[in-house]
């Protein structure tokens, strides 16, 4: 087991570096992709049983070659056959094999792929399947299994994504620059899906998915190395670690939610935290203030308060002023809302709601109601919170959530 | 999101339609799935027996009663359903109004819920 988990590692490190190299010599980066995965999965059947080679990238580039041009030819075959008039000649392995990619092109190879993969043409849905695919080294059923969609549901959808990439005609190099901040934007958030997707899940049988925040840490850790000052980028890291360190207190053995507030801070992870708040030290002095910096900065006040009680409040509300200047969104809002209601009082949390009830994007939202409820509960109206809890409940579409709602309605109908 | 995409089906409208308007909505079936399946969004789905096949189970003090029938008596039953995993909800809705039953009778959509939890 244990070889297992270190094999895929090397797997996954090298995926994008293997690939890089082969559509630098190739092209073709929807054939390529598909040739590395295929090696990858070679290597994951040959190695435990022959023994690691000498060189795991020099081997893993050989065989993924040869599949493509294997593939390319009789691509041109079948096109003579079918009587094509200009048989483009492949690239074969007429081609030499260049010694050694320099270690600059292995980096820049792994950063455009990014780049290729969070494609502004693909839904978010594909973007993150052939991320995590062509750039973190995971296979199909990986990802499928962590997404709960059939295998063949998963395949569609990587190779719909890699078609679109060709339709667009995007070449292999890094974006030009006056596009490359809004690129880098669409990057991170991708990989903030990823973190999310497995951090929202609970025990059970998504167990699976818990996978995928480790996989959006080591992502965002390689981007980090690659653009080391962007501050965002930093940002985002310490967020995902600030954040990720509470994993352990977050559910119950039964997997019921722990709010922030009743959390066992024994059990949060200290290394995580150190690292994601001087991370985030670092990058607020150096820079613009984004969006990621504030939310990351939120998330170490909490991560450093020894208790529930300590919490700084007035710094909180302070960073979510900013927040709401920088990038307003009515679920930011909602925040706001209950870290005003913790330094005025529940009634200035409720004025605040008044401002997202206005916002139609929010209009059924069972976030709105929960928040409600807690300030309403806080402002001790058992009642009326007892109904929104009661709301929020119906209205979520994840079951922990409506369990957790449920749990609170039902305690305040035997209280009052 | 996953939603499911619930088919209904009144018998009385169905045989007001000719021979070839019914072939045509099994065709169009196919023709509805395939783009959806290259796309990635079609999780799956299933075509439901007449509810006269139906069997209905209940158990009372420990005893399990099985009488012949649908739980829920109406004209108009569920006779199919997809499974389908889109970015929004608009875009589920737009693929409801693809399937071709949805001109004769009407497709629910459902969110299916999840075990994403965040904590409050």
């Amino acid at each position: 087991m244990r070889t297992d988990a270190r094999l895929d590692g090397l797997l996954r490190r090298l995926a994008p570096e293997v690939l890089g190299a082969l559509v630098r010599r190739y092209g073709h980066f929807e054939a390529s992709e598909d040739a590395v995965q295929e090696a990858l999965l070679a290597a994951a059947k040959q190695w435990p049983e022959r023994g690691l080679p000498e060189s795991p990238r020099g081997w893993l580039i050989t065989v993924a070659s040869r599949r493509l041009t294997d593939q390319l030819r009789s691509d041109a075959a079948r096109r003579r056959r079918e009587g094509a008039t200009a048989a483009l000649a492949p690239a074969d392995a007429q081609i030499a094999l260049a010694p050694d990619d320099r270690e600059a092109a292995a980096r820049d190879d792994t950063l455009t792929l990014l780049f290729m993969c969070c494609h502004p043409a693909l839904s978010a849905a594909s973007q993150i399947a052939l991320t995590l695919r062509a750039v973190g080294g995971l296979t199909t059923a990986e990802i499928a299994r962590a997404f709960l969609v059939p295998e063949a549901t998963m395949a569609q959808r990587i190779s719909r994504a890699k078609q679109r990439i060709r339709a667009d005609g995007a070449s292999f190099n890094l974006p030009p620059e006056p596009e490359r901040a809004e690129r880098l934007r669409v990057v991170l958030h991708v990989l903030y899906l990823i973190f999310n997707e497995g951090y929202t899940a609970s025990s059970g049988p998504e167990l699976q998915r818990s996978e995928l925040t480790g996989e959006a840490i080591r992502l965002t850790r390689a981007v980090h190395r690659l653009l080391p000052g962007e501050g965002e980028v930093a940002a985002l890291l310490a967020l995902m670690l600030l954040t990720d360190a509470r994993r352990p207190a977050r559910t119950a053995p039964d997997g019921g939610l722990v709010p922030l507030a009743e959390q066992d801070r024994d059990l949060w992870n200290r290394d995580a935290i150190r690292e994601g708040i001087a991370l985030i030290s670092a990058a607020l002095p150096a820079g613009p203030i984004g969006p990621y910096q504030l939310q990351a900065a939120i998330a170490a006040v909490h991560d450093e308060a020894p208790t529930a009680e300590d919490t700084d409040w007035v710094q909180i509300v302070g960073l979510y002023d900013l927040l709401e200047r920088v990038a307003p969104n009515p679920m930011v809002t909602l925040n706001h809302a209950v870290a005003v209601a913790m330094t005025s009082g529940p009634q200035a949390g409720l004025d605040l709601l008044r401002a997202v009830d206005a916002d139609d994007r929010m209009v059924g939202h069972h976030r709105v109601d929960a928040v409600r409820a807690h300030l309403l509960e806080m402002a001790g109206d058992a009642e009326a919170a007892r109904l929104s809890y009661r709301r929020a409940a119906r209205r979520t579409t994840s079951l922990p959530e409506q369990r957790y709602l449920e749990a609170r309605a039902a305690r305040l109908a035997e209280t009052s | 999101m996953r939603y499911l995409l619930m088919i209904y089906m009144n018998p009385t409208v169905f045989e007001t339609l000719s021979e070839e308007e019914q072939a045509a909505v099994m065709d169009a079936h196919a023709e509805f799935q395939k783009p959806i399946r290259e796309s990635g969004e079609l999780v799956g789905f299933a075509a439901l027996a007449d509810p006269s096949n139906s069997k209905t189970v209940r158990v009372r003090d420990d005893v399990a009663a099985v009488t012949d029938g649908p739980y829920v008596e109406a004209k108009e039953f569920l006779a199919g359903f997809y499974v389908v995993d889109c970015e929004t909800v608009e875009r589920a809705n737009e693929l409801a109004a693809m399937i071709p039953d949805a001109r004769f009778t009407a497709v629910e959509v459902r969110p299916v819920m999840n075990e994403a939890g965040l904590e409050m």
